[in-house]
C-alpha cells in the first residue's frame, strides 16, 4: 500500500510539474498575472508529493518491506537502523528519488524566499526548474522506479548493503554532493529568466548569488565528505583518486568556484555579463554531466553490473535537450549583451577574470582526462584509463598561479590599481611567505625541498595576504560596515590555503609500509615503532572478525593506539578491512590489516601522513566561509546596499 | 571578423554538441562488456564433481561438440535468484545446452534450491572454493559464457541474463555458432 501511494504521488507531482513548467512561461510572455501566479503553489504542490514518496520509500526501508524489488536489493533485516535509512541513496533508483527530492527542496525554499522578486521572474524561475523536474521524474517513472514489487514470490530476506557503504562519513555524502550539484539548477534557473525575459541586467546576479553560494557550501562538504570517507575506509591511506565519480563531483566544484567569483564580478561593476550566464549554464550542464556519468555507467566498467542502456540514452537526451534548449537562447541573447567593462590590467576585474579563466581551463583538463578514456573507445582507438599521473602533472601547475593571485584579489581596487601600491601592500607578506616556505621545511626536516617550500610559501602568502587585507579593512571601516560576506571570504581563502598545506605535506612526507606481522612483532617506520600487540575475535550487528592491536612508540614513548580490524559480511560474503587511525593536528597514524598470510602472521600495511587531516579541516573553513556569505543581510535586503566595496 | 562574431555565441553549442557525440557513442558501448582475456580462447582445463551426484566428475570433455552456456550461479547471490527464471525459460527453448557452475556455495542449500525451483542445467559443477571460476575470469555471479562446438569461449554476459539479453544478443549468436562446422 504505502509504496503505492509513493508511487501515486509521483504521478501526481509530474502533473503539477508540467503545470509549473507551462503556465507561468506562457503567463509571463503574454503577461497573463493569474497564469504566472500559478507557479508558487504548484511548486509547493510538487515538493509536498515527492518529499511524501520520499519518505514512503524510506517507510519501506525502514519497515523491512522485501516485496519492493529495491528495498530487497540493498537492504537487510540485520543492518541497523542508520543503515536502513541511508540504503534508500545506496543504488540507482533511491539515488534518483534523493536527486528529485532535493530539487523539489530548493524549487520549494526558491519559491518561498522570493517574495521580494517581481512576479514574471519568479514565474520563468519556477518554470525553469519545474522543467528540470519533468525530466526526472519522466526518467524516475519510466526507467527506474523504486517502487516495483517482487509479487508474488518475494525474499525473506534483503541482499543487504554493500559494507564498504556502511559508514557515516558515505551514508550522508551522496546527500551533501545531490544538494550541492542541484542547487546550482537554481543559479541556472535565474540566468535562464533573465535570458528569456531578455533583462539581462546585473538583477539576476544578486538574487542568485546567495543560492549559488549555498550550493556550493553543501558541494564543498560532500566532497571533503567523501574525501574522508575514501581515507578511512578504502584501506589505501589515499584521499583523493582522480577516479571518475571523483571528477564528476569536482567538476562543477571548479565551475561553481569561478561562477561564485564571476557573479561578484557582475553584480559589483557589470561587466563579465554574458560570461557570467555561460557559467551559470555550465555549472548546472556539468552537474547533469556527472549524474549522466555516475548513473549510465559509461566510465566505471567494472562497476557498471547490469546496467540498462535505456537510462543513459533518457539521461543523455534529457541534459542534450536543456543544454542545448539553453546555450541556444544563449547564442540568440548574447550578442544583444553590452558589459560595461571598463578596467585596466591591473585592477581586481583583470585578477577575477583571471582566476576564472584558470579555473575553467582546470576543469577543462579534468574534464577531458575523464573523458578521454570513452573518446578513445567511441574511435575504436582501444580501452585505457587516464589515472593520477596525467591528472597531477595538469592540474597541480595550473592550480599554482591561482593561489598566487589568490591572495591579491581581495586587496586590489576595482577598475584600476596602480603598480606602486601593490607593491606597497604586499611586499612585507610575499617576504614573510617567501622566508617561511624557505625555513620551515628545512627546521623540521633538515632538508630542502622544492615542493614543499612552493606549497607552504604560496600557503602562508594566501593567509598572511588575506589577513593584512581584514586588518587594514578593519582599521579603515567601522566594524557594523564591515559584511559578513567579508568574513566569508576571509575563512573561505585561508581554508583553501590551509587545504593546500595539508594536500603539499602529506604527499610529500607521508610514508609507507607493507609488512607481514604476527601478533607480538614489531616494525619500524620513519621514527616509529609498529607493534602488533593484541588480537581478538569480533563481532558487530551484521559481520564477524578480528581486531586487533597496535601500539606506535617513539623512543620508548607511546604515541598510539591503533585497532585495525578485518570484517566479514556473511550476507554478502563479502570482507573487508577497516583501518586503525589515530588521528592528529600534525600527524596520522593509519595501519590497514591485509590478508591473513597463515595461522598467525598477517599483511599489514602502514602509514605515516603527516599534516593529512588539514585538506579537509580547510574543506570544512571554505564551506563554513560560505555560509557566514549566504547569511549576509545584503541578500535579505531589496536594495542593494554598498556596504564594502 | 564579422564570422568571429558570429560564431562566438554559438561556441558553447559546438562543444555541447561534441562532448555529447563522444557521450552518445560512449552509450553504444557495452559496458557490461569487459574484456575478457578469454575470449575466442579454449576453455579451461578443469576437473569438478557434479552437484547433484557428486561421485561423477566434470571436465572440459562435456562442453565439445556442441554449442552451449555456462552459467555462475550461487544460492546466496540474488541477482542469480532473478535470473534464475530466465534461465528455466531457456532450457524451454531447447536450443542451447545450459550448464551451471555452482560458485562458492554449500552442497545440500543448493539441492534444496534446485528441488525448489527448478533445474535449468544439463549438469552442474560444484566449486565451493570458486578455484575453477578463477581460471575462468570470473568477477562475481551472475556470469554466463557462450561456447561453441570446439569449446572456445565465444562471448561472456556480466551480470543478469535478461529476456532481452537472450533475445537480442544470445539467441542470435547461439544460432550462428549452430551453423559452424565441428
Amino acid at each position: 500500500m504505502i509504496p503505492e501511494l509513493g508511487h501515486f504521488a509521483l504521478i501526481l507531482a509530474l502533473t503539477l510539474a508540467i503545470i509549473q513548467t507551462l503556465f507561468p512561461l506562457i503567463g509571463a510572455t503574454i503577461n497573463k498575472i493569474s497564469w504566472m501566479l500559478l507557479a508558487r503553489p504548484t511548486a509547493i504542490g510538487q515538493f509536498i508529493f515527492v518529499t511524501f514518496a520520499f519518505f514512503c520509500l524510506m517507510y519501506s526501508f525502514v519497515t523491512n518491506d522485501f516485496s519492493v524489488l529495491y528495498v530487497a536489493q540493498n537492504s537487510n533485516t540485520n543492518l541497523p537502523l542508520f543503515y536502513k535509512v541511508t540504503a534508500l541513496w545506496s543504488a540507482h533508483e533511491g539515488s534518483m528519488l534523493l536527486w528529485i527530492t532535493v530539487l523539489s527542496c530548493w524549487t520549494f525554499l526558491v519559491a518561498i524566499f522570493s517574495k521580494s522578486l517581481p512576479l514574471d521572474t519568479i514565474a520563468r524561475v519556477l518554470s525553469v526548474l519545474g522543467f528540470i523536474s519533468i525530466g526526472f521524474l519522466i526518467f524516475i517513472l519510466t526507467t527506474s522506479d523504486p517502487f516495483i514489487r517482487l509479487l508474488p514470490n518475494f525474499p525473506a530476506n534483503g541482499q543487504s548493503l554493500n559494507p564498504l557503504l556502511q559508514d557515516p562519513g558515505l551514508a550522508i555524502h551522496p546527500p551533501m554532493l545531490y544538494i550541492g550539484y542541484v542547487g546550482f539548477s537554481v543559479a541556472f534557473a535565474f540566468a535562464m529568466a533573465a535570458l528569456l525575459s531578455g533583462r539581462l541586467d546585473a538583477a539576476w546576479t544578486r538574487w542568485s548569488r546567495p543560492w549559488t553560494l549555498a550550493a556550493w557550501c553543501f558541494l564543498t562538504f560532500g566532497i571533503t565528505l567523501g574525501s574522508w570517507w575514501s581515507y578511512r575506509v578504502l584501506g589505501w591511506g589515499g584521499w583523493w583518486f582522480w577516479d571518475p565519480v571523483e571528477n564528476a563531483s569536482f567538476l562543477p566544484w571548479l565551475t561553481g568556484t569561478a561562477l561564485l567569483h564571476s557573479l561578484m564580478v557582475t553584480e559589483k561593476r557589470g561587466a563579465f555579463k554574458s560570461w557570467t550566464l555561460l557559467l551559470a549554464i555550465c555549472a548546472f550542464a556539468l552537474s547533469l554531466l556527472g549524474t549522466f556519468l555516475v548513473r549510465s555507467g559509461i566510465l566505471i566498467s567494472v562497476h557498471a553490473f547490469a546496467v540498462d542502456p535505456t537510462r543513459g540514452e533518457y539521461m543523455l537526451k534529457f541534459l542534450f535537450s536543456v543544454i542545448g534548449i539553453s546555450l541556444l537562447i544563449y547564442a540568440w541573447r548574447a550578442n544583444k549583451i553590452k558589459g560595461s567593462s571598463n578596467f585596466a590590467l591591473l585592477s581586481r576585474e583583470t585578477l577575477l577574470l583571471t582566476n576564472n579563466v584558470i579555473l575553467m581551463v582546470a576543469m577543462a583538463t579534468v574534464l577531458l582526462g575523464t573523458l578521454y578514456p570513452l573518446i578513445l573507445q567511441a574511435l575504436n582507438l582501444g580501452k585505457i584509463s587516464v589515472g593520477p599521473p596525467y591528472f597531477n602533472a595538469v592540474f597541480v601547475p595550473l592550480m599554482m598561479p591561482l593561489f598566487f593571485i589568490m591572495a591579491l584579489g581581495p586587496q586590489a581596487d576595482w577598475q584600476q590599481m596602480p603598480k606602486k601600491a601593490l607593491l606597497e601592500k604586499f611586499w612585507l607578506v610575499f617576504i614573510a611567505a617567501l622566508i617561511l616556505g624557505c625555513a620551515l621545511p628545512y627546521l623540521f626536516t633538515g632538508t630542502e625541498n622544492l615542493f614543499a617550500t612552493v606549497g607552504i610559501g604560496l600557503g602562508l602568502w594566501i593567509i598572511f595576504a588575506t589577513l593584512q587585507g581584514s586588518y587594514r579593512l578593519h582599521k579603515k571601516v567601522n566594524l557594523k560596515n564591515i559584511s559578513r560576506s567579508h568574513y566569508g571570504m576571509v575563512i573561505a581563502h585561508i581554508g583553501l590555503a590551509i587545504t593546500l598545506i595539508g594536500i603539499t605535506l602529506s604527499s610529500i612526507y607521508s610514508v609507507e609500509k607493507d609488512v607481514r606481522l604476527a601478533p607480538g612483532q614489531s616494525t619500524h617506520l620513519a621514527n616509529f615503532k609498529f607493534a602488533f600487540t593484541n588480537i581478538a575475535a569480533l563481532t558487530g550487528p551484521n559481520y564477524t572478525g578480528f581486531i586487533t592491536q597496535f601500539d606506535v612508540t617513539q623512543d620508548h614513548q607511546l604515541m598510539a593506539t591503533l585497532h585495525p580490524q578485518q570484517r566479514f559480511f556473511s550476507v554478502q560474503q563479502e570482507g573487508i578491512s577497516d583501518p586503525g587511525i589515530s588521528k592528529g593536528l600534525f600527524q596520522d597514524f593509519y595501519v590497514a590489516l591485509g590478508e591473513k598470510m597463515d595461522t598467525d602472521s598477517w599483511a599489514v600495511r602502514i602509514y605515516y601522513k603527516p599534516f593529512v587531516r588539514w585538506i579537509w579541516a580547510g574543506g570544512i573553513l571554505m564551506m563554513l566561509g560560505g555560509i557566514i556569505s549566504v547569511f549576509d543581510k545584503r541578500y535579505r535586503k531589496q536594495s542593494l546596499k554598498k556596504i564594502f566595496d | 571578423m564579422i564570422f568571429i562574431k558570429l560564431i562566438k555565441p554559438i561556441i558553447p553549442l559546438l562543444i555541447l554538441i561534441s562532448i555529447g557525440f563522444f557521450l552518445w557513442r560512449g552509450l553504444a558501448i557495452n559496458p557490461t562488456l569487459v574484456p575478457s582475456a578469454l575470449i575466442d580462447k579454449q576453455i579451461p582445463e578443469f576437473n569438478l564433481r557434479n552437484l547433484i551426484s557428486p561421485q561423477q566428475t566434470l571436465s572440459k570433455q562435456i562442453f565439445l561438440g556442441h554449442v552451449s552456456l555456462l552459467n555462475v550461479w550461487a544460492t546466496w547471490c540474488t541477482v542469480c535468484a532473478n535470473e534464475y527464471p530466465v534461465l528455466i525459460d531457456i532450457k524451454n527453448t531447447h536450443l542451447v545446452t545450459i550448464y551451471g557452475l555452482d560458485y562458492k556455495d554449500d552442497r545440500q542449500t543448493a539441492l534444496r534450491w534446485i528441488k525448489k525451483y527448478g533445474n535449468p542445467f544439463a549438469k552442474i559443477g560444484f566449486d565451493p572454493e570458486g578455484t575453477t571460476a578463477i581460471n575462468w575470469g570470473v568477477y562475481g555471479t551472475p556470469e554466463t559464457f557462450v561456447i561453441d562446438k570446439k569449446g572456445i569461449i565465444r562471448y561472456k554476459v556480466i551480470g543478469e541474463v535478461s529476456h532481452r539479453i537472450w533475445q537480442r544478443i544470445l539467441l542470435p549468436l547461439i544460432e550462428k555458432l549452430q551453423r559452424e562446422s565441428t
